[in-house]
């Protein structure tokens, strides 16, 4: 019979209507993704929040064994002048014995000066400073404990403390970011 | 929801109703249409506690935001001056802000309810699901308004709650930076969890209203677990239980009460008075008392992924729940083995709360000995997991239950006979 000859060839035969439904329904998918993507990307941060990356910071101010403490994109970095002890303690220690290992020297542009985000790499909170086993850092949320490198020694963070890009611009002036 | 053969009196209500049957469906949901087992105890009345208590938050959120204004360097002035200069702001405030505790009092005991009666078993699994996916959207709203007041804790607890994101591989960073809207918790932040904290109990809302809806397909639970066989287990929901819950509310308010008028701030941290500050970490950071258990359960873990999804865990693996449960019977009133370990359950995650509150480092004087948090922490977690991967599965397959009563019918007409003996 003819409508059963038209049922077969719909059900098992592709046709230029399935191809139609098919090419609409992708257009359409694509359509809606591109229309979701600001609705999702307008979380992501704004450019007045990426346009203030970069602080400039007098080092001449800061004694040797002392710590300042800046703001920089929103997160506190500790800008210190180590003292000779603390630099030898930091390279006296055996890498492998480190959780997150990189050596004291990879750290630095300048011995002296140590310059990190002081934020806990477990979950976000500002360590205090010389505290903590190693006399470095000492995170009182969750109890990380911190060298004279900002490295991890002892709790649950899981990496050192990140080491922002800066430039020295000249003997006296950092330049973070 | 069955057909309504509800009929308004009213000829002018008869004919709106014809055309949007809205009052059969109060009829039917909240009034004499609704038939509930005649044995439901007074743990039932949780779940219109809990459906008070949204509307609470919704009618004085509403209302605070008035005079509340999302900016970081405004937000936190904003409630101060909610707290002094608006009329009766404090008032407002204070029923918000311990609402939000009620509410989760009120609906941890109704969780409990369900474990302990086994309302979350064959055919009331939707039902269930729904309820843990409101606890969760409750979580969800709960952190992100107690960021609003832009206080330490608020700061704080936002900078901790979402870097345990970071923790996610490859994308973790990225994640971050996306749900903070730059480096780091900031204006941005704040604003979005202010439009958040205000759609969130609309949606809790509408799925209140889908909770309801499945429980009224397969009726409500009730002590004993067995099916309602007939009419003569059931009352209808109005007058009886209108009235008892009604009682129920009378009891709650002045409960409520007693914290918004006389402890106002016993449930928040002293350090959200002090405005947010980037720059200094609180000594402790505590998340409100509702978080407790799971951070504790974070922080037991030393792995700072495998915590993050342990944290998680714990709450998901509510969802297994109705087939963990293998049981014959679903009431615990009849399975006292797995009733006990049940009661453990309850104490430990009350011990859980107890060692979230306290920093790992210190440690517990308990007669001569002492035990670190961290430890008594991991242990208690080990025994929240064991619980419900090993105790539920095993125990409920293995114990015989007592024997199940024939009808609720029956089971009520005894204990009234025992309550008035022959005159």
């Amino acid at each position: 019979m003819a409508t059963t000859e038209q049922g077969t060839s719909e059900g098992t035969d592709v046709t230029r209507r399935d191809f139609l439904y098919v090419a609409s329904g992708a257009f359409a998918a694509v359509g809606a993704a591109a229309a979701a993507w600001p609705l999702i990307d307008q979380m992501n941060p704004s450019a007045d929040v990426l346009a203030l990356s970069s602080i400039e910071v007098d080092l001449s101010a800061i004694d040797v064994g002392q710590s300042v403490t800046v703001l920089w994109r929103g997160k506190p970095v500790f800008v210190r002048h180590r003292t000779p002890k603390e630099i030898e303690e930091a390279r006296a220690v055996d890498l492998a014995s480190l959780p997150d290992p990189q050596a004291d020297e990879d750290r630095v542009q300048k011995p002296e000066w140590l310059i990190m985000v002081g934020v806990c790499t477990h979950l976000g909170c500002v360590p205090i400073g010389e505290r903590g086993d190693y006399d470095g850092w000492f995170c009182p949320c969750h109890g990380s404990h911190y060298d004279t490198s900002g490295r991890i020694r002892k709790g649950p963070a899981p990496k050192n403390l990140e080491v922002p890009e800066y430039v020295f611009l000249n003997d006296t002036t950092v330049k973070i970011g | 929801m069955a057909t309504s053969n509800y009929q308004p009196k009213n000829r002018f209500l008869r004919a709106f109703n014809e055309q949007l049957p809205i009052l059969s469906l109060i009829h039917d949901s909240l009034g004499p249409g609704y038939r509930a087992p005649k044995n439901l105890n007074y743990w039932w009345n949780f779940g219109s506690l809990a459906g008070f208590c949204l509307i609470v938050q919704i009618v004085t959120g509403i209302v605070l935001v008035m005079h509340y204004t999302p900016h970081a360097d405004l937000a936190f002035d904003s409630v101060e001056h909610i707290m002094r200069d608006v009329n009766y702001g404090w008032l407002l405030r204070y029923i918000h802000a311990n609402g939000a505790s009620m509410f989760f009092i009120v609906v941890y005991i109704h969780i409990f309810r369900g474990l302990f009666y086994g309302s979350y078993r064959s055919p009331r699994e939707t039902l269930w699901f729904l309820g843990v996916i409101i606890y969760l959207l409750m979580m969800a709203t709960g952190f992100m308004g107690y960021v609003l007041p832009w206080g330490q804790m608020s700061f704080w607890g936002a900078t901790v709650i979402t870097n345990l994101f970071s923790a996610v591989p490859l994308v973790g960073d990225e994640i971050v930076t996306f749900l903070w809207g730059g480096y780091s918790v900031d204006n941005p932040t704040l604003q979005r969890f202010f439009s958040l904290h205000y759609l969130l109990p609309f949606v809790i809302l509408g799925m209140v209203i889908l909770h309801i809806w499945a429980l009224h397909i397969p009726g409500s639970n009730n002590p004993l677990g067995i099916d309602v066989q007939g009419p003569q287990d059931q009352v209808p929901f109005h007058p009886y239980y209108t009235a008892k819950d009604a009682f129920g509310l009378g009891l709650f308010l002045i409960f409520f009460a007693v914290f918004v008028f006389y402890f106002p701030n016993f449930l928040g941290h002293p350090d959200n008075y002090i405005e947010a500050n980037p720059m200094v970490t609180p000594a402790h950071i505590v998340p409100e008392w509702y978080y407790l258990p799971f951070y504790a359960i974070l922080r037991a873990i030393p792995d700072k992924l495998g915590g993050v999804v342990a944290m998680f865990a714990a709450i998901l693996i509510l969802f297994a729940m109705p087939w963990l449960d293998g049981s014959k019977a679903r009431s615990s009133r009849f399975r006292p083995i797995y009733r006990t370990f049940l009661w453990l359950f309850v104490a430990n995650a009350i011990l859980l709360g107890y060692v979230g509150a306290n920093s790992p480092d210190d440690f517990l004087h308990l007669g001569g000995v002492d035990i670190s948090f961290l430890t008594l922490g991991r242990i208690a977690t080990a025994y929240y997991f064991l619980f419900f991967l090993v105790i539920v599965p095993v125990v409920s397959r293995w114990e015989e239950p007592l024997p199940l009563p024939k009808s609720i019918n029956e089971e009520v007409l005894k204990k009234a006979a025992k309550a008035a003996p022959a005159e």
